[in-house]
């Protein structure tokens, strides 16, 4: 799954593709469908975010456990 | 000038002075109600805990856990306790004579009528010394080794995902830290790496912690820190053990040491520095608003990227049909004048521009062509074709 910071990147990358005039007209629909696509799911990410506190332990084994943490 | 609670005193002061004076049975100050008037006046003219420097005097550490001694200088002496709850486990009471500050507040021990200082902190002056010392030590050789180049500083991400925090699981660094994280980014996933921050182990601890951050997946930012605390309370970010793990952290830094007027090693070494926890994570996260603002922004270029690119296409489909057009239609000149052309040439080669020029074409009763002596045959009847005709003739015989 893509972060808000990928979609973020991306959205960037492809406004500044077809922002330039040498796409094919083609890769242009698939650009803007792409781009259709990354709003609504970092729209959706952003609505549906939940902030997650997480613990650190630190197993006797050297293993990493990670623990919901209440606030 | 306190009143004395049991009175309902309402008259001018200089007649309840009077009165007082004159009829001392109306007017009785219970033993209590004096301790607790002046413990008032101590305990509410000093807002909070001062830092006094004297020499310490019989000092002892009682059964109970807490200590009594005096504290002096030339001229004054006051009795100070210090609660078990401050006494820093295995210290043992100073000698007398050892120079030191304490942090306390003013009070008065009603049972005894006495003031005194209730005592939270107590250094000796020497360690104070010492400390400052090293401080300037670690600090010296960080400097040297370019630990503070500004040149080694690394940019915060624009947004971030996943965010370490190195801190006490129970103190306000913690809390403000997430308040700020659920206001701006709630997306985020704080991942809270505990450590004691203060007092024996925190070194240990905050080192172990720092270095687990590296062992952390998809970590973006690390922020290290405290809430405000005294000089002492900051000590341990002021070690090299821990400048050097921060300094180790491969993801960009920020270190929240303590409030606004605390300068910490620890800050010097950080990729950025933060007056307070809270102003950490302002650093740390973009503003889901401003993230709203960009995505907004995203959605209409890439509205008018398509529409500007739709057009394009439909200029250049309307571009190639014109070109097409004129291509054909040279072609059509092209081939006109080739038609013509060929139509020239056929002309020229035609038999009867020949014979325009005054040449004629025999040919015998069967059509076909004379082109030879023998084939003229005495009498015989043949037809000669000149421009404009035929002409019958014969051959002589």
């Amino acid at each position: 799954m893509s972060t808000i910071a990928e979609d973020l990147t991306r959205l960037e990358e492809i406004v500044r593709r077809l922002e330039a005039d040498d796409v094919e007209l083609d890769a242009a629909l698939a650009l803007f469908e792409e781009g259709v696509a990354r709003l609504r799911a970092a729209r959706e990410r952003l609505a549906a975010a939940d902030l997650k506190v997480q613990a650190v332990l630190d197993e006797a084994g050297g293993d990493l456990r990670l623990r919901d943490m209440k606030e | 000038m306190p009143r004395n609670p049991s009175l309902n005193a309402t008259g001018p002061m200089a007649l309840s002075f009077l009165s007082d004076l004159m009829t001392p049975t109306d007017d009785v100050w219970s033993v209590t109600q004096l301790t607790t008037a002046a413990k008032r006046i101590v305990e509410g003219s000093f807002e909070r805990p001062l830092w006094i420097r004297g020499e310490v005097v019989g000092c002892k550490a009682w059964p109970s856990g807490h200590w009594y001694f005096n504290l002096r200088d030339a001229a004054s002496q006051v009795r100070c306790c210090l609660w078990k709850r401050d006494v820093v486990r295995g210290a043992k009471p100073p000698a007398d004579g050892t120079e030191v500050f304490v942090l306390a507040r003013p009070g008065m021990y009603e049972a005894k009528g006495e003031f005194q200082l209730n005592v939270v902190r107590m250094l000796p002056t020497a360690a104070i010394g010492q400390a400052q010392r090293e401080l300037e030590r670690v600090k010296l050789l960080l400097q040297k080794e370019g630990l503070f180049d500004p040149a080694r500083k690394r940019p915060l991400p624009a947004y971030v995902a996943t965010l370490a925090v190195v801190t006490s699981t129970a103190g306000a660094a913690l809390r403000d830290v997430v308040t700020v994280a659920r206001r701006r980014w709630p997306g985020v996933r704080v991942l809270v790496v505990g450590a004691r921050v203060q007092g024996d182990g925190a070194v240990g601890e905050l080192v172990r912690a720092l270095r687990l951050v590296n062992r952390l997946p998809g970590v973006e930012v690390c922020i290290v820190g405290r809430g405000g605390g005294d000089r002492e309370d900051l000590a341990a970010f002021n070690t090299e053990a821990v400048c050097r793990a921060l300094a180790a952290v491969r993801v960009p830094t920020i270190s929240a040491v303590g409030h606004e007027t605390d300068i910490s090693l620890t800050d010097l070494v950080a990729d950025v520095r933060a007056a307070t926890p809270s102003a950490a994570a302002e650093l740390a996260l973009s503003d889901q608003r401003d993230v709203r603002r960009a995505l907004d922004d995203l959605a209409s270029r890439l509205a008018g990227g398509l529409a500007g690119r739709t057009r394009l296409g439909l200029e250049r489909v309307e571009r190639a049909g014109d070109r097409l057009q004129a291509a054909m239609e040279a072609g059509l000149e092209r081939r006109r004048h080739h038609v013509a052309r060929l139509a020239a040439q056929l002309d020229a080669l035609s038999p009867l521009r020949v014979l325009e020029r005054g040449y004629a074409v025999p040919s015998g009763p069967d059509g076909r062509v004379l082109k030879r002596r023998a084939e003229f045959r005495p009498g015989e009847p043949f037809t000669l074709r000149v421009a404009d005709g035929r002409v019958d003739a014969r051959v002589e015989p």
